[in-house]
């Protein structure tokens, strides 16, 4: 059962449309993430969820009322901004009172809400602080705890973690998931950074131009991506462009190498399609497993420590590998060739 | 010392000099009206005259209703463009600008063709009416100070977040303005305010053309009827001018949770102070 749906939701400004009939329903209680780069429009259908934007056209509800024309103020939302956005007037405390305040909670009420968020996310002690004498991610989490006072319905983040350095980045967002899933709040978090996204989310939702390219789980979307876009966005995948050389048997050519794919091929004799091949789906070792090989020369070596990644030339792709570093193998040499060998099962065909 | 700090430090003397000089020639003068001996007889003699303590209190006034306009249509207006038409506001930022552009004698008089005895709306045929129209004057003069100091205020307050947030926690565009907006505004409106005060408390040609009790004409018609008088009168508008400045500073650097009174550095802002 859908809780937040959002139906056909396009949004235009001018000639311009940001946002093209964008299909969407979020359980109860479910993480989803918007993935993209910027510009895609991930923001746009966020702040259209808030109400800040009102769709051009389609519909948005949440548990089955329709708000898509409810302004922000009565949409029992709450939001988290990349910028903080603490009123810096008001101490810690007042700060997360505020949504309550306005709604016109008792006194009681309130002092004990509010006890309870800076309980949740430990920063009791610094109640009667203001937004200035804190880092970045104590005021992050107090406009986090701010946003829940009000037990809203939903929880919208517009890159919350993108202001904050790489260390508080992770700490804070495995936080962020860990109150998320003690409250069982239906969140929806805007980021453009894919690891993020991947470790955080029930579902990831990759946009690009104004459309959801594709939606599914963090594993679907890394290891099975349906379009070549979210093949390059999210992960490193190499793309491949081979020739169809029968698709009933699955037989492609690569430069001068023919290679038999798992499936059938929807497509005819002699055209174009695009593989993706994760890097760390093959080896060059001796006796490496794998019913396809491939061999091409090593156009360059970088040696990154626990991983050897090898970028070699195979017609006219060129195909990156990692391999783990050990003692007993030698990056190999500009120049050489070599062979990789992996699994048919791994190279997936992607639609553009 | 390095060779190229003591030449700054002679040129920044040289440049303070033409302040401090007249201004300490001035005083020294104030000083002199019992011959041969120092005195404050001067002051005295200007406290003593009841037309001083009228025509101050008078501009008092006047210039405190001012700031009281100009801040009321300043305010909404910048949080308004700011907000919903930023495309506004180049127009916004030349309109605030016309009064240093135009000479007040022609703001005034305009004014004056336009609410004369034969006109719609006719202020200056009452005392009241010319003491409205005295203020609104005074409140256009102000304009191009009280804008950019809001303006700027605004700038770095993020306003347009701001009010998100606390319109999507449920608040009302009136709690937001005066639960958010406004307190967060104080320090860029009151000295938005202290500059409008020590614009308008001197004003000269306005005052004179409307003919009201103000304390700038007062000012002219004492430096051409006495001698000692006068210098008294520009040491003691300076002081004021200066305690108008010190405010500002004391307001502009108050954090919220630290009172100006326990924050005694703010009366000295030339010396060095640690911040927060």
């Amino acid at each position: 059962m859908s809780f937040l749906t959002i139906t056909k939701a396009s949004k235009s400004y001018g000639a311009n449309t940001v946002v093209r009939e964008f299909d969407l329903s979020v359980g109860k209680g479910e993480f989803i993430s918007f993935l993209g780069p910027s510009g895609c429009g991930k923001t746009t259908v966020l702040r259209m969820i808030a109400g800040f934007e009102t769709p051009s056209a389609g519909r948005i509800t949440i548990d089955n009322r329709d708000v898509t024309l409810t302004a922000p103020n009565r949409r029992r939302i709450g939001m988290v901004f990349q910028a903080y956005a603490l009123f810096p007037n008001m101490t810690v405390a007042d700060n997360v009172a505020f949504g309550l305040k306005v709604a016109g909670a008792d006194r009681a009420t309130i002092d004990a809400r509010v006890k309870e968020m800076l309980a949740l996310i430990h920063l009791d002690h610094l109640a009667e602080r203001y937004p200035y004498q804190m880092s970045g991610g104590q005021q992050q989490r107090v406009a986090l705890a701010r946003a829940l006072a009000p037990k809203p319905q939903v929880l919208l983040l517009d890159e919350p973690l993108s202001a904050l350095d790489a260390k508080i980045r992770v700490s804070l967002r495995e936080e962020i998931r860990a109150i998320q899933k003690q409250l069982g709040i239906t969140t929806v978090f805007v980021t453009h950074d894919q690891e993020e996204a991947l470790s955080i989310s029930d579902r990831i939702v990759v946009m690009n131009g104004g459309r959801a390219d594709q939606i599914g789980t963090p594993f679907e979307i890394y290891n099975q991506p349906a379009t070549r876009f979210v093949a390059s966005f999210v992960g490193t995948l190499n793309l491949i462009d081979v020739t169809v050389v029968d698709p009933a048997t699955g037989l492609v050519k690569i430069g001068e190498q023919t290679i038999a794919l798992k499936d059938v091929l929807a497509a005819s004799a002699g055209q174009t399609v695009t593989l993706a091949l994760r890097p760390e789906s093959g080896s060059i070792l001796d006796g490496a497993r794998g019913d396809t090989a491939l061999t091409g020369e090593v156009v360059s070596s970088n040696f990154l420590g626990s991983v050897v990644r090898t970028r070699m030339r195979v017609g006219e792709s060129l195909i990156s590998f990692d391999m783990f570093n050990s003692p007993g193998f030698a990056p190999p040499a500009l120049g050489e060739r070599v062979t990789l060998r992996f699994s048919a099962a791994d190279l997936l065909v992607i639609r553009d | 010392m390095k060779i190229s700090r003591i030449v700054a430090l002679i040129i920044v003397l040289i440049a303070a000099s033409f302040f401090l000089v007249p201004l300490y020639a001035t005083f020294q003068f104030s000083l002199q009206m019992l011959r041969g001996q120092w005195s404050l007889q001067a002051y005295r003699s200007v406290f003593s005259d009841p037309q001083f303590l009228s025509t101050l209190s008078y501009s008092a006034v006047a210039s405190l209703a001012a700031i009281v306009i100009s801040t009321l249509i300043i305010v909404p207006t910048t949080y308004w463009v700011r907000l919903k038409m930023p495309r506004v506001k180049p127009f916004m930022e030349f309109i605030t600008l016309l009064p240093l552009i135009i000479p007040p004698i022609v703001i005034v008089f305009g004014y004056l063709r336009l609410y004369g005895s034969d006109s719609m709306l006719p202020l200056t045929v009452s005392t009241a009416g010319t003491n409205v129209m005295l203020v609104i004057g005074y409140a256009t003069l102000s304009l191009p100070y009280v804008f950019r100091s809001v303006d700027n205020g605004m700038q770095t307050l993020d306003i347009r977040t701001l009010t998100e947030a606390a319109e999507i926690l449920g608040a009302s565009r009136a709690t937001i303005i005066f639960r958010v907006i406004l307190p967060n505004l104080r320090a860029a409106i009151v000295s938005g305010a202290f500059l409008t005060f020590s614009i308008s408390f001197g004003e000269f040609v306005f005052a004179s053309l409307l003919n009201r009790p103000a304390f700038g004409p007062y000012l002219v018609q004492i430096g051409q009827d006495r001698a000692y008088e006068p210098a008294a009168l520009a040491v003691l508008s300076f002081a004021l001018t200066w305690a108008c400045m010190v405010l500002m500073q004391i307001f502009a650097n108050a954090k919220p949770g630290t009172s100006a009174r326990r924050r005694p550095a703010a009366l000295f802002p030339f010396a060095r102070r640690k911040t927060a």
